[in-house]
């Protein structure tokens, strides 16, 4: 498929020639426009009515698309597999939820003007240094870029260059995880401890409990998705894209022919987690909270398997994986809330052993299978 | 001045038993008539006429004497409505099992509605704790002593150190015997008396530190000095108990890493297969020690020595289960592997959580591993943790030995080096891995049942510790059990190093960063593989 496309020749632009790109941006934009239509439109208490709470539900589903497009960059055609994407994400979304504190002003409960109410309850005097500058959005949202991207640089940069690779890189992103996990619980941290951070009122001025902001973050969320997938696509697709996926099938050998492999890696490990920061940035007026449970292992294992089940090194699986596991998720803990751990972990299983290239291969199959007069369909 | 009289009665009385208990060896027993003549006295409104009943009944040097003094100090001894004396033996409940305090003979069950307490307050409270100290020092068994000179240490007036010196003199036991020099000297020292303080020298107790305080700011400067002189070199002393404390708490933690470790080690190291459930089979471990106390009331440690083999057995059936079900379809995808035996753990925890209960359960620790082993006044180590101390160097012991010295270690490092040459030597390379991925199971199981005894079992037992565990392999080399070993114990004390300045969670986390950064520099770990098996 990519080399149908040559024609384009600057690198960001050259997705939009790919058929798989083209659907999987109709579909997003559809998407988008079929739900605001359905909410906005139709009158409440019609059957196709959708209101605010599933708009903002989707909308998270949206962020959570994001976070797996930026795993599947990252294992997908790097062959790392992170298990600490879930603290860039976390990271991502403090960076937004002190921003969002900030904007509470003095209509906390204990009516500070300038500290938040877990400071104040806490008897802190004044504001950490770390804080300062989040009351203006400009900074708040470069940090939401930056912050994970400086992490992800200095922790890759040492991992990368050493060629700690495979498992170790995997055990070792969970033990990253797992100790920012347990320095934000601490109250000493500042950034709220065990309860993390709550109680927002508005972003950029607008109320975020009306339906029309959480309308505008879902839109958001779905224009986020859709430029991650095109950033990545075009990475991929691009010749530095050809050397990952060299990287990542015989890391050695392109070693010796003369790439430097830790450049690429460390580059695209950046790009990857800086995406996952902007997801959590979104999740985080989406859902409310931001609060230490987001470091936890677990998730970021989740996230893996949202990539896994939809289908590794495809991007448009990493989405579906996303939508389908959280879409699972929601109405299982509605029904059964006992029976969705024992779910996710029989599909953990099942995803292995039986479904190693997911719901894309499987579409892929099927279609091959009905047509079998065009071969050539990329196997990356 | 009453109180002063009352008291020096008192101390004259102590003495007179003192001297009477030494002139006689054998007790007399009063006639019944007599000794519930001496206990009615007992049930008297007046405080004051109770001190004197109790001294009487000391002087009537009654063998059960001290009985009835620790029964009535407790609130246990008790009248009947028909003015029988008894002593309750089990206070709990409705109904109470009593005994005549006369003849001892077992009465049966009482209501307490039909019982009526003897009241005492405060002071002959006091009282009576002494005088049963007194009464104790001369019984003839030495357990007896031993616990009466530990409570006279800061207790002691100066009628009873003029009793002290001949007691001293001819106590056989020696324990008991320097508790009383220590309990003479801290009444020493407290008077300001110099021999005092240079007894109190290498004393750790308490009350030894506090009387040498109250010496060293007193007026007598020779005695102060030598009381600072004293403390100074009590705080030394402290100070190396303290770290030894401290390195018995990080080697027991090290050997929880170890034993958590240690069959990681086997089947990630050795196999090379990331086993991410290897918790979940820690806690079916020690929810196996759970279950055989439940099958065995009232035997804790004969369920707990059961619980060793059970253990085994049920993870490394499991263990079986899972390389059989799972791990055989993902060989050589190693990430896939982790995945889906993450999967495998999630549904084992949610098993248990079903099943059983999301809870902890209480597992009982046997008497012979309750307590603890008492080296000084400043230092004693606990039992349970020595027993799961010396059983990790059971236990890596008894791996390092199948490892090198039967025919299966031998088969299984051939099958770790080189798969198809050993294939094509004659060995079963799909039976030596359900064996070896069993035996590293089982010894999770093994790990369950000695965690049970330290830590609560609950369903997130296993996941408390998997990441240490990986921890532990990753720093100590891949494939190596003496680097899990070193790495373990090693880990352990660092944490327990730096838990007093930094805090139990950022010790935690600087361990963590610290083992990051050290795969930086070492990514294969302190005792790296050598030779063609490094290139694996």
């Amino acid at each position: 498929m990519p080399n149908a496309n040559s024609a384009s020749r600057f690198w960001l632009t050259r997705p939009f020639g790919e058929r798989a790109t083209q659907i999987f941006l109709g579909v997003l934009l559809a998407a988008l426009i079929i739900v605001t239509v359905l909410h906005v439109a139709v009158p409440r208490g019609h059957a196709l009515h959708v209101n605010a709470y599933t708009v903002n539900l989707f909308g998270k589903y949206l962020s959570y698309a994001l976070l797996a497009v930026a795993v599947d960059l990252v294992w997908g055609y790097l062959g790392i597999l992170s298990l600490g994407h879930g603290a860039f994400f976390a990271i991502g979304g403090y960076a937004m939820g002190m921003y969002l504190m900030r904007q509470i002003g003095d209509r906390g409960t204990y009516g500070h003007p300038v500290l938040p109410d877990f400071m104040v309850f806490l008897n802190w005097e004044s504001l950490p240094w770390y804080w300062h500058g989040f009351d203006m959005a400009w900074f708040a949202f470069a940090m939401v870029l930056l912050a994970p991207g400086l992490l992800a640089l200095v922790f890759g940069f040492l991992a990368f260059r050493s060629r700690v690779t495979g498992v170790y890189l995997s055990i070792i992103t969970q033990a990253l995880t797992f100790a920012l996990m347990l320095a934000f619980f601490r109250n000493e941290m500042g950034f709220g401890g065990n309860n993390g951070l709550t109680d927002f009122r508005e972003i950029l001025g607008f109320n975020l409990r009306s339906s029309d902001t959480r309308l505008g973050l879902f839109l958001a969320s779905g224009v986020a998705l859709a430029l991650g997938y095109i950033l990545c696509r075009a990475i991929v697709t691009s010749k530095l894209g050809r050397v990952c996926v060299a990287t990542r099938d015989a890391e050695a050998r392109t070693r010796f022919i003369g790439y430097r492999v830790e450049r690429f890696q460390l580059f695209v490990f950046v790009v990857s987690a800086m995406l996952a920061g902007v997801a959590g940035a979104l999740y985080v007026p989406q859902v409310g909270i931001i609060n230490p449970s987001e470091f936890s292992p677990l998730f970021s294992i989740e996230i893996v398997l949202w990539v896994a089940l939809g289908g590794r090194a495809t991007l448009y699986g990493a989405v579906i994986g996303a939508i389908l596991v959280n879409y699972a998720k929601t109405v299982f803990t509605g029904v059964m809330p006992d029976a969705w751990l024992f779910a996710l972990g029989a599909l953990f299983v099942l995803v292995t052993v039986f479904l190693p290239k997911g719901v894309a291969g499987l579409l892929r199959h099927l279609r091959r299978r009905s047509s079998s007069t065009s071969p050539g369909e990329a196997t990356a | 001045m009453r109180r002063f009289l009352f008291r020096g009665l008192w101390c004259a009385l102590l003495l007179s038993i003192a001297l009477g208990a030494q002139a006689q060896t054998g007790s007399s027993t009063a006639s019944d008539e007599d000794a519930q003549a001496l206990l009615e006295a007992l049930d008297v409104g007046s405080y004051h006429d109770k001190g004197e009943a109790i001294t009487a009944i000391l002087q009537s040097d009654d063998e059960r004497a001290r009985d009835w003094l620790q029964a009535l100090l407790d609130g246990r001894l008790q009248r009947t409505e028909e003015g029988r004396f008894v002593v309750v033996l089990n206070n709990i409940g409705r109904n109470w099992p009593v005994a005549d305090a006369l003849t001892e003979e077992p009465l049966g069950e009482m209501s307490r509605r039909d019982l009526d307490r003897i009241g005492i307050n405060n002071a002959l409270r006091n009282q009576l704790r002494s005088a049963i100290a007194v009464v104790d020092l001369y019984s003839p068994r030495v357990e007896r002593r031993r616990l009466s000179a530990e409570r006279l240490l800061g207790e002691v007036d100066g009628d009873l150190a003029g009793l002290l010196d001949t007691l001293i003199s001819e106590e056989d036991d020696l324990q008991v015997r320097q508790r009383l020099t220590q309990a003479l000297a801290i009444y020493q020292t407290e008077n300001g008396e110099l021999e005092g303080v240079e007894t109190l020298k290498g004393s750790l107790h308490p009350r030894a530190r506090v009387a040498l305080n109250r010496a060293a700011n007193g007026d007598d400067p020779i005695v102060a000095d030598a009381a600072r002189s004293a403390l100074a070199s009590i705080e030394q002393n402290l100070k190396l108990n303290r770290g030894v404390e401290t390195l018995y708490f990080g080697l027991s933690l090290g050997s929880v890493l170890v034993l958590a470790a240690i069959g990681l080690a086997i089947t990630f190291g050795v196999m090379g297969v990331i086993n991410m459930a290897h918790g979940e089979l820690i806690m079916l471990g020690a929810y196996t020690t759970w279950m055989m106390q439940q099958l065995l009331p009232g035997q804790p440690g004969l369920a707990l020595l059961l619980s060793i083999p059970a253990g085994f057995l049920v993870a490394a059936l499991v263990g079986i289960a899972i390389e059989r079900g799972v791990i055989q379809f993902l060989k050589g995808r190693p990430l896939e592997t982790l995945l889906a035996t993450f999967g495998v753990s999630l549904i084992l925890q949610q098993l248990v959580r079903t099943v059983i209960s999301p809870l902890n359960r209480t597992v009982v620790t046997p008497e012979w591993m309750s307590g603890s082993l008492i080296i000084n006044d400043a230092l004693s180590l606990t039992l349970n943790r020595m027993v799961v101390l010396g059983f990790a160097l059971f236990v890596f012991v008894g791996l390092m030995l199948i490892m090198r010295r039967t025919r299966l270690g031998l088969e299984v490092r051939a099958v770790t080096q080189n798969r198809a040459m050993a294939r094509a030597m004659g060995i079963r390379a799909t039976r030596v891995d359900i064996l070896t991925f069993a035996l590293g199971s089982g010894v999770a199981g093994l790990a369950g049942v000695a965690l049970s005894q330290l830590t609560n079992v609950g369903p997130n037992l296993g996941q408390n510790y998997i990441i240490d565990s990986f921890m532990v392999v990753v720093f100590g080399g891949v494939g190596n059990l003496w680097g899990t070993l070193v790495a373990g114990l090693s880990l352990g004390v660092i944490n327990q190093l730096l838990e007093p300045w930094a805090g139990a969670v950022l010790a935690k986390i600087i361990v963590l960063v610290f083992i990051i950064l050290f795969i930086q520099k070492r990514p294969r770990g302190l005792f790296p593989q050598k030779g063609r098996a490094a290139e694996g």
